[in-house]
């Protein structure tokens, strides 16, 4: 690997970075000496390619090519097109938390009569002035993966969630993500949902685009700390522009008998990649981690997890869908670690693509390193058409050949989306599946 | 005008002709049973009224209601009346049977430019049809076919054959892997269908459902052609005498 090479392609928006306004990448002293850190680690091994192992279906050199600079912080303008944008997306019964450009927007967001046991606080304001447990766990990520760092550098905004022991929040909470696209810009933001032994909760993110918006890129982050005998529910949506750039990483902790339940659905954004690390930290853990890809034109979409077994009677469930149309590129990796004092440990994964088109691609990547001797674990992986025999039955039934595709498409991805325990947040997903389908026309 | 005119139809599978000049009418009211041997062909003809992909038609033609099957699409079959009972109806896991239902009932009704059906009405319409059929209430909240019995997928294809009320039923070896009592109880469901303005083809390899469903009409096919017509005792005698004689004859 040519270093020169890697440093060139870092892109030139970097160079810039160090010349922010001081304003705009919050936090003092050990934040600073934090973002220093990544920012040098980022720097050290650039946009990852192609020839890292994790990176291999996903070139980012190749693909993004470059990090755009930081977007600047949303004008009178940008809120105006985020506000519309938000009419478009906005689900009934939840409380709203936006970021525009990657800035929290306090008067598009419901932070007022919180439920008990609940607080909200933003990123800016906890690196600047919170307290030391919260930063710490906001500083917690290495730097090992370079979007990670690259996250920890540049990271200027988002929620910082708080929910006491016991607490069972009936309000799911909505962390919308907004590009206003009025410049190419990017938005870094990390997210900390701290939730208390035996608590519980529901927290959606959606990636949305004003209309209009270009080129522009997501760089996001999400760390999820699950307390013992806690719940909770996790559906992220992302419904990027077609010409967006999404990378997003998740670091959970699940505590003791706790039960993370998650579902990601992606039909947006050009680029997207969510690479998720889950470490089912105290016994008795349960994950169920389920996704759909639904891709068309030149989409690439790729989702890394990474279950990572640590103590015994631990069980994850990973169901993944991906249906692709004309040049959709979709990746899936599954990586699960069972260590050597994880025994009794239950893990399955399970993945199966859907190409509607000779030209579409699908990657399975299943990697199983098992250490403990009395484990159960297994994956599979599918890749196929449309069943004739079973298009043929129901056009025999009367139905037209894109509605009999269309009933086969969704029975294809709702083995994923049933997993979902909310019953409007069930919907929600149903519905972006066939806003998808409809589009195909 | 007949309901069905098939004539003189040629049918290539992957340059294999299949069908090598089949001739057939059949008219409203009117229940004609179709015999042969295994590979005669009876399952083709099937097929291609029904529109499945993959057979070459290479000459004749078929007219239903006057109108030239062979130029509409699987779907358009089914609006116009065209109902095709599967000798191996499929699972479709994940679409469960009721959405199914009503999806297909009203893309049939939408084609032919009527309302769709309110709920509630569809609802009680399925409910009834599924009693008559011994069809239990949770067998149509799974998954269409899937788990399933032998008996019961067949019975779901009667079941759907009374909800589409199509003009023209073509059921394709109904008693294959049926026992004798779940024969009677889909036998029993179709003939309850049986009316002045619908008419059935009842494909068989066995003269035994004959017993249940009676036909007026009786054809044997072997080779590709029917190659003998007559009355319902045409099956009795094939019975006793079994098709060898007419493997000759095609």
């Amino acid at each position: 690997m040519n270093v020169a090479l890697a440093k060139a392609e870092t892109g030139p928006g970097l160079r810039g970075i160090l010349a922010i306004p001081r304003g705009r990448l919050p936090g003092a002293g050990k934040v600073a000496d934090y973002r220093r850190q990544a920012f040098d680690a980022y720097e050290n091994a650039g946009l990852p390619h192609r020839r890292i192992e994790d990176w291999k279906y996903t070139d980012l050199r190749v693909l993004m090519r470059e990090v755009l600079p930081l977007a600047p912080e949303p004008d009178a303008a940008a809120l105006t097109r985020a506000v519309a944008a938000l009419k478009l997306y906005s689900i009934a019964g939840v409380r709203r938390l936006v970021l525009v450009d990657g800035v929290f927007v306090a008067s598009l967001s419901e932070t007022a009569d919180l439920e008990q046991g609940l607080g909200i606080r933003t990123l800016c304001a906890e690196l600047e002035i919170g307290d030391a447990a919260l930063q710490a766990q906001l500083l917690a990520p290495d730097h090992s993966n370079p979007m990670m760092a690259l996250n920890s550098a540049m990271m200027t905004d988002g929620l910082v969630i708080d929910v006491a022991d016991d607490a069972a929040l009936t309000q799911p909470l909505h962390i919308v993500h907004i590009a206003s696209g009025a410049v190419p810009a990017a938005m870094f933001t990390r997210s900390l949902l701290k939730l208390g032994n035996a608590a519980s909760a529901t927290l959606v993110e959606s990636y949305i685009a004003a209309e209009g918006a270009k080129t522009y890129q997501v760089h996001d982050s999400l760390l999820l700390s699950i307390g013992d005998g806690a719940r909770l529910d996790h559906v992220r949506l992302v419904e990027d522009g077609r010409e967006a750039f999404n990378i997003s990483s998740a670091v959970v902790t699940v505590g003791a008998r706790a039960h993370f339940n998650s579902f990601g659905m992606t039909s947006g954004s050009h680029v997207s990649r969510y690479q998720a690390v889950i470490a089912c930290a105290g016994e008795g853990a349960r994950v169920e981690t389920n996704g759909v890809n639904l891709l068309n034109g030149r989409q690439h979409a790729d989702t890394t997890l990474f279950l990572d077994h640590a103590v015994p009677n631990c069980s994850s469930r990973e169901v993944f869908r991906a249906v692709l149309d004309d040049r959709g590129h979709s990746v899936f990796q599954g990586r699960i670690m069972v260590r050597p004092k994880a025994q009794k440990t239950d893990a399955k994964m399970m993945t199966r693509a859907l190409l509607l088109s000779d030209e579409a691609e699908a990657d399975n990547k299943p990697e199983l390193e098992i250490f403990a001797d009395d484990v159960t674990c297994g994956h599979g992986a599918t890749t196929g058409a449309l069943d004739e025999s079973l298009l043929f039955y129901l056009r025999a039934r009367g139905l037209p050949e894109k509605e009999a595709q269309a009933l086969l498409i969704q029975a294809f991805v709702g083995e994923a989306i049933e997993a979902i325990a909310n019953d409007d947040l069930r919907e929600l997903a149903v519905s972006a599946a066939q806003r998808w389908l409809a589009a195909r026309g | 005008m007949p309901l069905l005119e098939v004539k003189n139809l040629q049918v290539r599978v992957e340059e294999r002709e299949i069908l090598h000049g089949l001739s057939l009418t059949v008219d409203a009211g009117e229940v004609h049973a179709i015999m042969g041997p295994n590979g005669s062909g009876k399952s083709t003809l099937s097929h291609v009224i029904a529109g499945k992909p993959g057979y070459e038609v290479t000459a004749g033609e078929i007219l239903f209601k006057g109108e030239n099957l062979l130029e509409m699409s699987p779907d358009q079959r089914a609006a116009k009346g065209v109902f095709l009972a599967f000798q191996y109806p499929v699972e479709i896991p994940g679409v469960a049977t009721m959405t199914f239902l009503r999806t297909a009932l009203n893309a049939q009704r939408k084609a032919r430019g009527e309302g769709e059906f309110s709920t509630p009405d569809f609802l009680k319409r399925v409910r009834e049809v599924a009693a008559r059929l011994n069809i239990p209430q949770d067998m149509l909240r799974r998954g269409v076919n899937v788990g399933f019995s032998g008996g019961e997928k067949k019975r779901n294809e009667v079941l759907q054959m009374a909800l589409f009320e199509p003009s023209l039923c073509i059921l394709d070896e109904m008693d294959s892997g049926l026992d004798i009592d779940a024969l009677r109880v889909a036998a029993d469901g179709v003939n309850a269908l049986r009316s002045p303005d619908r008419a059935m083809v009842v494909i068989t390899h066995y003269q035994r459902l004959l017993n249940y469903i009676v036909p007026d009409f009786v054809h044997v096919m072997s080779k590709g052609r029917v190659v003998k017509s007559g009355g319902k005792e045409l099956a009795l005698e094939l019975e006793a005498s079994g098709y060898a004689q007419f493997e000759d004859a095609a």
